[in-house]
Order: C-alpha cells, then sequence, then structure tokens
C-alpha cells in the first residue's frame, strides 16, 4: 500500500510549515473554526468516536482521558504537549514538528478547549533546538492570527534525560523539580501539574487529533483497522535502505514496512534480517518469521508479547551479534535509571552486569526473578520495561545462533 | 461519619476507615507487611518497593504505603509475585549496601528468603565515611535511598532542605548540594535526618566513635525521660546513657510535641550537663 500523508504534510503542500498560509492549506484553521462552533462535550464525543489511541507508547483511549479530565474538580486545568521524545530509535515527533508544528499545537489548542484549560505547555526535547525555534515559531504565528483564543502557550526545554519523558516526571520537571515520577493513583487526569487535573498526549496524538478536525470522523476512519483506527509514523533505522519516518495504516503487514520501495525498501546490510527491535529500548525483538506474519496493529503483536510503543523499528542484519545490541539497551536503562525505586535503580545495574558477562543463560533463574520484580515493583515505565528486550531475546534461541 | 471501606486481605474481610492505606489495612489484619523507607511521622516516599502488595484487576503490584483502600479491593499479601517482589528487593539492596547497622533491612532479608549471595559481586556503594563535622557521621556505603533523611530535612519536619538525591541510577545519592562538606552547605545540624534513618547511614559522632573503638554495647544503654531546658516548646528528650555518660539524645516519634524531631541544641547540646564544675 505504501505511504500515506496525512499527519505528515502530502508532498504538494509548500507553505512554509511555521505560517499562517500553512494553517490554511492543511485546514488547521478550519479546524479550529469548527470546534470552537461545537460545545466542549461534542468535541470529546468526535476524539471518542475517532479511536483514537496516545502516540507515546501506551495506547491508552484518547477520548477517555479528555473526559476524565473534563469531568475532574478543579478550577485550574493544565494541557501538556510531549515532546520529550528520548526513546532509543524514536525520532517521529522531530520530523513531525520540523514538518508540520502547527498541527501537533492545533491539537493542543483543541485539547484545551474540550477540557477548559487555559494553560498549555510544550515539553520538549533539550537536544531539539532548531525544532523548538520552529515550535515556536509556529506559535508566534498562531498568536499573530488571533488562534490562541486566551490560551497561553509556554515552552519548557528538557536537560538530557529519558526520565523527563514519563509524565509525572515530566510535571516535576516543569514545576521545577527532580523529574522523579511520581506514584500513580492519583493519575495526572485528576493530579497533574500542581495538584491540578492534567491532559497530556504525545505530539504526534495531538496531530491526529488536528488532521480529525479539519475533516471528519469518516474521513479519519477510512484508513487502519475497526479497533485502531488511523496511521501511525513509524521510525525505521538500522540496516534498513530506506531509513527515515514514514506513515502507514494501523495493520499493514510488517514485511510491507520492510520491503515496500515506498517504505524500508529492503534490509541493507548483508541484505538478510536477523531481527527486528520493535517499540525501542523497551520494545521486543522479533524474528524475522514474526515479522513476516505479523501486523502493525496491538491485537496482532500481542500474540508475541510485543507492542507498536513509540513506533520505533530498529532493524539488524544477521551478521549483527543481537547480545552486543542487548548490552547497549542494558546500559541505555541502567543510565537513565531516576534511581527512586530499588528494583529499577540497582536492578538496572545488575542486568548490565549480567548482560556484559554474557549470563543470560547461565543465571536465566536469577535473570527472570529479577525482571519479574522490575516489572511487578518499579514505579514508572521505565523499570517494568528495562527487562523486557532481554526476555524476548532470551525467549528466541534462533536470535543467538553462535550461542 | 464517612461510610467506611470494606475489603479482603487474603481472603479476609477487614472494614477500615476511608483514607486507611493498605499497608495499615493489613497491619489491622495482622497480616503486616514489611517496609523499608515508611516511616510513621513522614511522607510515603515509595521508593523501597519492600511493601508490595498484589491487588486485584492491576497489572503491577503495588505500594501498600502508600495506596488508599477502596471498596471491594482484593490484596494478597504474600502470592509467588509478592514474595518475589520483596526477595529480590532485599537481595539487591544486599548485593550493594552495608546492612550491618539497618534492622530492618535484616529482617526482610530474613523473611523473605533472601540469598545475599544472588546479585552480588558488582558494583557496590562502598566509599569511604565522611567525617567533617563534631555532630553526625554520614557512611553513606550504608544508604539504602530510602529518601527520609530528605523529607525530614524538607517539608515533612525541618524545612531546612539542605540535602538532596542528586545523580541518576546507581549513582543516585544523598548531597548537600555540588558534594559539599556539611559545614559549607545549608545544614543547621539539626540531626532530624540521623533520628530517621534506618540503616546507620546517618550517625551521631559520638555513637560513631564508640562503635569503632568497640565500646558501643546497646544492653549497658539506660534512657532517661525528661525535658529540654533551652526553650518553652517543651520537647521530650530521651537521654542514652552510657558509663554515665550521654552517648545520644533522641525524642519519641510518637510524641505530640516532637514527633521524634528536635534542633540542634536539645539534641546535640548536652556537654554542659556532663561538665565538672572546677
Ligand atoms: C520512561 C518513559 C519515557 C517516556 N517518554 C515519552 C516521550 O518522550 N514522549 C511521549 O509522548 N511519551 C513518553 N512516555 C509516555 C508518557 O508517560 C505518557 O504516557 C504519554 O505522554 C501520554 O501521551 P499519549 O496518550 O498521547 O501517548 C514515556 C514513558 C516512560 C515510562
Ligand atoms: S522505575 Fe526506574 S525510572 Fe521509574 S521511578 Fe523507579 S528508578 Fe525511577
Ligand atoms: S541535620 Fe537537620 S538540617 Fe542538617 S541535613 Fe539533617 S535534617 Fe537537614
Ligand atoms: S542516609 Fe539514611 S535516611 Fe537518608 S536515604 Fe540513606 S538510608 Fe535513608
Amino acid at each position: 500500500m505504501g505511504e500515506i500523508r496525512r499527519l505528515l504534510p502530502p508532498h504538494e503542500v509548500r507553505s512554509d510549515p511555521q505560517s499562517a498560509e500553512r494553517m490554511r492549506e492543511r485546514g488547521f484553521d478550519q479546524a479550529l473554526a469548527t470546534i470552537w462552533a461545537m460545545n466542549p462535550e461534542t468535541v470529546i464525543e468526535w476524539v471518542t468516536a475517532s479511536g483514537i489511541k496516545g502516540r507515546g507508547g501506551a495506547a491508552f483511549p484518547t477520548g477517555i482521558k479528555w473526559t476524565s479530565v473534563r469531568q475532574a474538580p478543579g478550577e485550574i486545568k493544565y494541557v501538556v504537549m510531549n515532546a520529550d521524545e528520548s526513546e532509543l530509535g524514536t525520532f517521529k515527533d522531530r520530523v513531525l514538528l520540523e514538518q508540520d508544528p502547527l498541527g501537533a499545537l492545533t491539537g493542543l489548542l483543541i485539547a484545551a478547549y474540550a477540557v477548559g484549560a487555559r494553560k498549555a505547555f510544550c515539553y520538549i526535547r533539550g537536544e531539539y533546538r532548531e525544532v523548538e525555534q520552529a515550535l515556536a515559531n509556529a506559535l508566534e504565528t498562531l498568536r499573530q492570527g488571533d488562534w490562541l483564543r486566551g490560551v497561553d502557550v509556554e515552552i519548557r526545554r528538557g536537560a538530557g534525560a529519558y526520565i523527563a519523558g514519563e509524565e509525572t516526571a515530566l510535571f516535576n520537571s516543569i514545576e521545577g523539580k527532580r523529574p522523579e515520577p511520581r506514584v500513580k493513583p492519583p493519575f495526572p487526569t485528576v493530579k497533574g501539574l500542581w495538584s491540578s487535573p492534567t491532559l497530556i498526549q504525545n505530539v504526534e496524538t495531538l496531530a491526529n487529533v488536528a488532521v480529525l478536525f479539519a475533516h471528519d470522523v469518516s474521513w479519519f476512519t477510512q484508513y487502519g483497522t475497526p479497533k485502531t483506527p488511523g496511521t501511525k509514523l513509524v521510525a525505521l533505522s538500522g540496516h534498513i535502505r530506506r531509513a527515515g519516518v514514514y506513515e502507514v495504516p494501523f495493520g499493514v503487514p510488517l514485511a510491507d514496512i520492510v520491503s515496500d520501495p515506498d517504505l524500508g525498501g529492503q534490509v541493507a546490510g548483508s541484505g538478510r534480517l536477523g531481527a527486528v527491535l520493535l517499540g525501542g529500548a523497551a520494545g521486543t525483538f522479533l524474528t524475522p518469521e514474526e515479522v513476516m506474519n505479523h501486523h502493525l496493529d496491538y491485537e496482532s503483536l500481542q500474540a508475541l508479547g510485543a507492542s507498536i510503543g513509540s513506533g520505533a523499528m530498529m532493524f539488524f542484519d544477521d551478521t549483527v551479534d543481537l547480545g552486543w545490541v542487548v548490552a547497549r539497551l542494558a546500559r541505555f536503562f541502567a543510565e537513565e535509571s531516576c534511581g527512586q525505586c530499588v528494583p529499577c535503580r540497582i536492578g538496572t545495574r545488575r542486568l548490565l552486569e549480567i548482560v556484559e558477562a554474557k549470563q543470560w543463560e547461565s543465571r536465566v533463574h536469577d535473570v527472570r526473578a529479577l525482571a519479574q520484580a522490575m516489572r511487578d515493583a518499579s514505579i514508572c515505565g521505565l523499570g517494568q520495561t528495562a527487562p523486557l528486550a532481554l526476555l524476548s531475546f532470551i525467549e528466541r534461541p534462533q536470535l543467538r545462533p553462535h550461542a | 461519619m464517612e461510610k467506611s471501606i470494606s475489603l479482603t486481605i487474603d481472603g479476609q474481610v477487614v472494614t477500615v476507615a476511608p483514607g486507611t492505606t493498605l499497608r495499615a489495612a493489613c497491619e489491622q489484619a495482622q497480616h503486616p507487611v514489611p517496609t523499608l523507607c515508611w516511616h510513621e511521622n513522614l511522607t510515603p516516599a515509595n521508593a523501597c518497593r519492600a511493601c508490595v502488595v498484589e491487588l486485584k484487576g492491576s497489572r503491577t503490584l503495588v505500594a501498600s504505603c502508600s495506596r488508599v483502600a477502596e471498596d471491594g479491593m482484593e490484596v494478597l499479601t504474600a502470592s509467588e509475585r509478592v514474595q518475589n517482589a520483596r526477595q529480590v528487593v532485599a537481595e539487591l539492596l544486599l548485593s550493594t549496601s552495608d546492612a550491618t547497622l539497618a534492622p530492618s533491612l535484616q529482617e526482610l532479608a530474613q523473611i523473605s528468603g533472601a540469598d545475599p549471595n544472588r546479585f552480588a559481586g558488582g558494583a557496590t556503594w562502598a566509599q569511604p565515611v565522611r567525617d567533617d563535622n563534631n555532630l553526625y557521621v554520614r557512611d553513606l556505603s550504608k544508604c539504602i535511598l530510602c529518601y527520609r533523611c530528605v523529607e525530614a530535612c524538607g517539608d515533612d519536619a525541618q524545612n531546612t532542605f539542605a540535602i538532596a538525591v542528586a545523580g541518576r541510577g546507581f549513582d543516585a545519592h544523598i548531597d548537600a548540594g555540588f558534594g559539599r562538606e556539611l559545614p559549607e552547605s545549608d545544614c543547621v545540624f539539626c540531626g532530624n535526618c540521623v533520628a530517621v534513618c534506618p540503616t546507620g547511614a546517618l550517625i551521631g559522632k559520638k555513637e560513631y566513635e564508640l562503635r569503632q573503638e568497640g565500646q558501643w554495647d546497646e544492653s549497658q544503654i539506660t534512657t532517661t525521660e525528661t525535658v529540654c531546658s533551652y526553650c518553652g516548646v517543651g520537647c521530650d528528650l530521651q537521654l542514652h546513657v552510657l558509663d554515665n555518660q550521654i552517648v545520644k539524645v533522641t525524642s519519641p516519634a510518637d510524641h505530640p510535641v516532637t514527633h521524634g524531631m528536635l534542633c540542634v541544641k536539645g539534641r546535640y547540646g548536652y556537654a554542659f550537663a556532663q561538665s565538672e564544675d572546677e
């Protein structure tokens, strides 16, 4: 089926991505006019009907989240765009904000209107300086075009911590504290920034909202599966000929992503696929057979214990020593753990030591017990998912031909 | 009065007041859960994860110290997953920190059947003792990063905010700001951090010295209850006396005035009481 461009601007869109002309060319001005003519409840009904799920990794139904924030008691509410994007192999929010920053911002304004927030934050990865500038310019365009309608949007820059992308750590960071995740419940929808109800969404989720209201629900659900309508950005890297960010419908065969000439365009390196790491560092290794037989859709992947996550796909040809890759991933988690809770602070270090000593087989019992404790007892998603890639590697002996 | 909450703990029905934590409910059901970082007078830090229990319908285990009981909850305090988590938490801490003065950690290790060698052999927190003032010593090789000291120094008691966690991952540690020595920091030497430290990582100078000399003998220590003579607040003091010398001053954690917290004078200003007239 090849590439689709809805979230990413179609190639014929030529206006300056940060300009008022772009607002009109993409129909985002129309999207805002549409929602301003609706009451907030109707806006949320559209979002719910569209079936949009969060694109930041957890795939939580967006409409449910908006309803919770709208209904949560509290005078002051906040909306936040999560542009921290620090997951390994994930660079789709960057491309989206470079090519179409007004889309995600329009989504943010729609969210603010729907949940009743007057204050919005964009939290952006510290290294993304050019993207931050693009976002600031786009914001200025919105201000001058009188599209903000009293919503105060502030850009905040991260300082180089993966954990600051976790929603509650991100709130602490905005509040000027150490980005340590908070315990949930209470959830951000009732107690987020400065203890007020807060809606936080990934950049891509907000871009989906913008294109939804630039069209309508039936347009939105033309692509995708009944359970997960719409399109997804995937970020291809590693041994793949056409590394980059592509937009594909949910349900597309993974094999198409690998070989379609408009998408991955075939495995690079030796030309023979060794494995795909799906979902970034917190993701799962898939064998070539699994890649050939599954689709980009949550139900299909659940059978493998895998998930789409942020949409990162890292390709490895059959010459790569995946044990080395697993050790790199373990180092990433050991360095990015915030250090707050025991299972993750010490567990990520011990996993690193075990993996660097290539003891995943001789100590498989210890690894499993440790991994289970990390999944069960860590405070946040970082510690809970840190062992997943290693476990998927252990469970697939075909990924260790030389073992 | 609000309606009470009814839940089951290990199959047993328990009724508690609204706002009760699962930890307290488990205690009431006489199925107590072990804790390390939890402290009766401090906000739950949620850091140690020793108190996790299995909650029906929850993907992960939940920290019972902070999770509030809800009607109809079904809680397991000794399921396989809970026992595994407890055991691994104990083993990870034992592989990292010196637990010789940490009774709660020793007890967790014992009840969970932890094997201290299971994850040992890698990086540890062994480091030189920081002895930079006359009142207390920091032996952070014993620290388990329970956050109690940070909370006591912060808005749970002292409101001085002299110490915080710095660094990340395995390198996270208690710090008085930019690695400074305590006299150069914002510390006012109230010793409230020392009072809540469960591991001996923060320890009064006198106790530290006596332990070094092999002279610290709990069985020979008597305590005398008195009221601090410095000001009119009326803080209850417990003088710990060894060989007719005050070696430590604390205040009972359940005392309504102090909640176990004192100021520098009450905690460390006792030399006058034992100086001979010349
Ligand atoms: C360690 C960690 C890092 C995360 N980093 C990001 C991130 O960079 N961007 C993001 O959108 N979500 C990130 N998340 C997920 C957020 O916590 C949150 O679920 C998301 O922002 C919600 O938005 P969504 O529903 O639109 O996906 C991270 C989660 C964890 C546990
Ligand atoms: S799981 Fe890791 S990153 Fe998350 S709170 Fe615990 S130590 Fe911090
Ligand atoms: S002695 Fe008092 S002021 Fe100093 S660090 Fe401890 S709690 Fe803070
Ligand atoms: S020094 Fe003591 S109180 Fe402070 S974190 Fe370490 S073990 Fe806890």
